[in-house]
């Protein structure tokens, strides 16, 4: 049955997807290309694509479009659940464990060391994405630096930082701007 | 939380992640840190502290991290219904866009328009991201442990440069995390 199927292989993907996103994408291409044959390596690499430039995790986003081609709709609900069903059950087990031992000596030292490398983990996210805004995924060069990128990121930053401005707001307008670009003076 | 009944928080914690989740391209780190202005800075559900090891417990967790933190801050705002309405307002933005996209995604993946606007808003999600590292790196320093600063500097010398794998970062965070409280505790200090 085509619901149990899609249910169970999205089940693994989220069980074993520690890490998050780029390691769930070797899982799902395992699963769906190698051994259910339900999407092409062509179709799948389109699938990461799309899925990087759409909002949401990639598990999910790959849960519901590969539902949806195999079984309509009600194909997607099952796969997307299958994916979130592991979550649901361990870190809900994990927030109790926190909540009630946070006091704990033991647990204060651990997380008082895991803290600044959390802050380094999100930090090192942010530089990658600003390296590809800035160098578009090429080599780091002079000639290769993206102006209108630098100086989107620049305004963006100053907006957030001295004006304390919405977060998504700034995020618009800056894709708003970098379209207004395009779209009046060929620019990009 | 204060003064609002248990709907209103439901119901403010369900459309807070709707729109976290509906805005935030790229990875999990990303949806953290809109998180983080939201729940504290924002609407002070949580603390900065609280944040941090959610996010790590999220990391270090099977599934998508997007989805572990919301299941962590649901738990914490609202038992469990803040879990259920936070994983459901995270999944159904990415649900709705990829249904969409998987019908017309010939068309969407080679429209040039679509990807400058997404190359526009790259730009602004490095700004945020770099915004929030600003403040909690300022509050990492601010602690005066020279132990906690080398922490950072070398989990990012580590992840940055040369890709180690995310969870031995987290691990070698919480070991010696847990070998500091115990060399504090032999010397009275703690």
């Amino acid at each position: 049955m085509i619901y149990l199927k899609l249910f169970l292989c999205f089940l693994q993907v989220g069980l074993f997807s520690v890490g998050g996103g780029y390691v769930a994408i070797p899982l799902i291409q395992n699963q769906v290309v190698v051994l259910n044959h339900w999407l092409t390596m062509s179709e799948f690499t389109d699938l990461v694509t799309i899925a990087e430039m759409t909002p949401g995790p990639i598990a999910i986003n790959s849960a519901t479009f590969v539902g949806i081609r195999i079984a309509g709709f009600p194909g997607a609900l099952v796969a997307t659940f299958g994916c979130i069903l592991p979550s649901c059950i361990i870190v809900s087990i994990l927030s109790y464990i926190y909540t009630r031992y946070k006091s704990m000596s033991a647990l204060q030292g651990v997380l008082s060391g895991l803290r600044p490398a959390v802050v380094a983990l999100i930090a090192s996210a942010g530089l990658s994405i600003l390296q590809l805004v800035v160098f578009a995924g090429r080599d780091i060069e002079l000639g290769n630096v993206q102006w209108i990128g630098v100086g989107l990121f620049l305004s963006a930053f100053l907006l957030l930082r001295r004006l304390k401005w919405n977060p998504i707001l700034v995020m618009s307008l800056c894709g708003a701007v970098s379209l207004a670009l395009y779209a009046a003076l060929g620019i990009s | 939380m204060r003064s609002l009944s248990k709907r209103q928080t439901l119901l403010k914690l369900f459309v807070s992640n709707l729109y976290i989740s509906a805005f935030t391209f790229g990875g999990g780190f990303v949806i953290v840190t809109f998180m983080k202005r939201k729940f504290v800075d924002q609407l002070q559900w949580l603390e900065e502290n609280e944040m941090l090891d959610m996010t790590a417990l999220a990391q270090s967790s099977p599934g998508a991290i997007a989805v572990n933190a919301s299941i962590l801050v649901g738990w914490r705002v609202a038992g469990f219904w803040g879990m259920v309405v936070g994983v459901l307002g995270t999944i159904i933005p990415p649900m709705v866009v990829l249904s969409i996209v998987s019908i017309i995604y010939n068309a969407f993946i080679t429209n040039p328009y679509v990807a400058v606007t997404l190359k526009g808003m790259q730009a602004g999600v490095a700004a945020v991201i770099l915004d929030v590292v600003f403040g909690l790196g300022a509050n990492v320093v601010k602690q005066r442990n020279a132990l906690l600063v080398l922490i950072m500097v070398l989990a990012f010398i580590a992840t940055y440069f040369f890709n180690v794998n995310v969870i031995y970062i987290i691990l070698a965070g919480a070991l010696v995390g847990l070998l500091m409280e115990y060399a504090g505790k032999k010397k009275g200090a703690a």
